[in-house]
């Protein structure tokens, strides 16, 4: 079923273990890559073993992502990504945590999305959740977070 | 007998407090299922930068011990193990709950892990200091090797597949060096701007332990959760504590089980609570009662993974070789305060190390009173929808690496391991050895360029890494651990190849 993941997956870390095998041998100074180098060798000769069973089909260790899977991850991965790496920024932390963290309810939870009730509980949870981060983070923590718009 | 000493500092009003509220927060994020005990200890990592060492410590440690107690309950009444280190709970409690006993299967259950966990923290009194003195006599080469030790031996042992678990060990090695060099002041791997001061461990440890669980929330959908609970009637605690003083052979096979388990890095309370589950079933005169209800199998696998959490952190504070992915994490909380394990710890913070080792004793006892109490709320927080519980741990993971160093770099790197791990974590590889690997990986550099410029000046590189009882015995010990996973994965690949040519 995931011969072709296995490979996929397993050749990615082999890349990257080439290409940090590649920088560590090639970079300047030469005293500075000594333990990478050391870690960069072993790292090559494991990802290559790991590539070299995929290709055959001996990887048995994991069962891969099923379609269902993914595609249920795709939309809650989606809100995660444009939360994490612009909104929170962007928008101020508070703000893009109360927008995402009721998107992802809405995306998520199993009550029916034709009742009123359950978007209103979906609204009430999301409240009192930024509530509770606000007096955690802000007031108790002391931590600055950006706040763009809003608070 | 220094910790006496100590003893009282645990009962100052803000060490107890957050004694009390890490008990009970982690009673309850121990019986939610997909809250870790090791993620649980991550995320409160950020918020112990605002505590003095001793309490933060005190937090985590709570955390830690009452997790995995807490993790019975949804074990006993759901069916759904809180942790990894409740499966073998599951067996005899839910059935308990089910025959109408689930008070009784969880007052047994919180007093069996106390006792076990009471003997596990005095083992840890006890045997800590002796191998503190121990390491002093170490060197560089021993100290690269143990880093090393620590690596192998997690990364084979606690993962599926011993290739994939060291190659996650090699991947967070070289996470580590991701940076400016030390000496030399060089740029290394740094392919984006954010990596400039490279990983900060505790985002990595937050991304690798939390991501993963969101992004598997995510992948199940919107699904309805089926888990119902059990209405637990009352029960006598009296009772109770002389059912458990009447299963004497029980409660000490699941008390040593976890505590030998405990001393050995790597094997986590999973295996301990199942290996006490079986072994007590052995030595048991009424075999044909467990799996059925038998309050034996609660008591022994509670007793077992409450007992491993004291000596799982013996290695830790003296070898810095954590017994456990959680003590990983715990390590993670020593270092971000300048606290390095070993000798350096007894000898000039030996007010952090006891008094953080004594609030686990008290944190035991708390977490029996206080277990019996919140038993019935945990249950209701178990059925949180994981929609919920999802959207929490992230922004939650935000936050936390955020706070770390108010860098949106944190938060990116946090993500992006997160990420990478959860699609690692479904092709076999492993967190625990690659946060090891992060964690150890500038111990074991800096004891391999001290040790190489001792070694350039007197016997040669090769000579003073390879040679010496102790070296001989840290290569050998790593050789084994690899070899003995090897043999044991393709034993069990064997079995598992026969078993489905028979199908």
């Amino acid at each position: 079923m995931n011969r072709s993941q296995h490979i996929l997956g397993s050749g990615l870390v082999f890349a990257v273990g080439i290409w940090v095998a590649w920088v560590s041998y090639t970079q300047q100074p030469a005293e500075a890559f000594l333990f990478p180098r050391l870690i960069a060798s072993v790292f090559v000769v494991l990802a290559g073993w790991t590539f070299g069973k995929a290709v055959m089909g001996l990887s048995k260790v994991g069962s891969g992502i099923s379609r269902t899977m993914f595609l249920n991850m795709v939309p809650g991965l989606a809100v995660m990504l444009v939360y994490v790496f612009w909104a929170a920024k962007a928008l101020g932390f508070y703000t893009a945590t109360a927008i995402g963290f009721f998107i992802l309810l809405s995306l998520y939870d199993p009550a029916p999305h034709s009742e009123g009730k359950t978007w209103l509980r979906r609204a009430l949870i999301t409240a009192v959740f930024v509530a509770v981060m606000y007096g955690l983070f802000a007031k108790l923590l002391s931590v600055y977070t950006p706040r763009e718009i809003l608070f | 007998m220094e910790f006496i000493y100590y003893f009282g500092d645990v009962f100052s009003p803000l060490s107890f407090l957050l004694l009390l509220g890490g008990t009970i927060g982690g009673l309850i994020l121990g019986a939610t299922p997909g809250l870790s005990p090791t993620m649980a200890v991550a995320l409160l990592i950020p918020f112990t930068f605002h505590l003095e060492a001793v309490q933060g410590l005190i937090l985590l440690g709570a955390a830690y011990t009452s997790t995995v107690a807490g993790g019975a309950v949804s074990a006993i009444l759901l069916k759904i193990p809180g942790a990894p280190a409740n499966i073998a709970t599951t067996l005899d409690g839910h059935k308990m709950a089910k025959q109408g006993q689930g008070a009784k299967a969880l007052q047994l259950s919180f007093l069996a892990s106390a006792a076990g966990g009471i003997f596990g923290v005095l083992l840890l009194i006890f045997l800590t200091p002796l191998l503190a003195e121990w390491a002093l006599a170490f060197g560089p080469s021993h100290l690269f090797w143990l880093a090393i030790l620590g690596v192998t031996v997690i990364g084979s042992l606690d993962s599926a597949s011993v290739v994939k678990g060291l190659l996650s060990g090699c991947i967070g090695l070289w996470l580590a060096t991701i940076g400016f060099d030390d000496i030399m002041g060089a740029q290394r791997f740094i392919f984006h701007p954010s990596l400039g001061g490279g990983i900060n461990i505790i985002a990595a440890l937050i991304g690798l332990f939390a991501i993963p669980q969101v992004l598997t929330m995510f992948a199940k959908g919107r699904r309805t959760e089926g888990a119902e609970v059990i209405e637990v009637q009352k029960h006598s605690v009296l009772d109770a504590t002389r059912e458990l003083l009447r299963r004497p052979r029980a409660l000490g096979i699941g008390t040593i089980t976890g505590s030998v388990i405990g001393l050995i890095p790597g094997v986590g309370g999973q295996i301990a609570g199942l290996v006490a589950y079986d072994q007590t079933k052995k030595f048991s005169s009424e075999k044909e009662k467990f799996g059925k209800g038998h309050s034996e199998g609660v008591i022994a696998a509670e007793a077992a993974n409450n007992a491993m959490v004291g000596p799982s952190l013996v290695p830790l504070l003296t070898l810095s070789i954590p017994g456990s992915p959680t003590a990983a994490v715990l390590l993670g909380g020593l270092l971000i305060h300048g606290i390095f394990p070993g000798s350096d710890l007894f000898d000039n913070h030996p007010d952090v190390a006891w008094t953080f080792i004594n609030s686990m004793l008290v944190g035991q006892v708390l977490m029996c009173l206080f277990g019996l109490y919140v038993a019935g709320l945990a249950a209701r927080v178990a059925q949180v929808p994981q929609s919920v519980m999802a959207a929490i741990v992230l922004a939650l993971s935000v936050f936390g690496a955020y706070s770390v160093q108010s860098s949106m770099g944190d938060v990116y790197v946090m993500a992006c391991l997160g990420i990478g791990m959860y699609f690692l974590e479904r092709f076999g590889f492993s967190a625990a050895p690659l946060v090891l690997g992060l964690i150890l990986g500038p111990i074991a550099e800096a004891n391999f360029i001290q040790g190489g410029m001792i070694a350039d000046a007197t016997v040669g590189k090769a000579s003073y890494f390879l040679s010496g009882g102790l070296n001989i015995f840290l290569i050998a010990v790593v050789v084994a651990s690899v070899a003995y996973s090897a043999w044991m994965e393709l034993r069990t690949r064997r079995y598992t190849t026969k078993e489905e040519a028979q199908a």
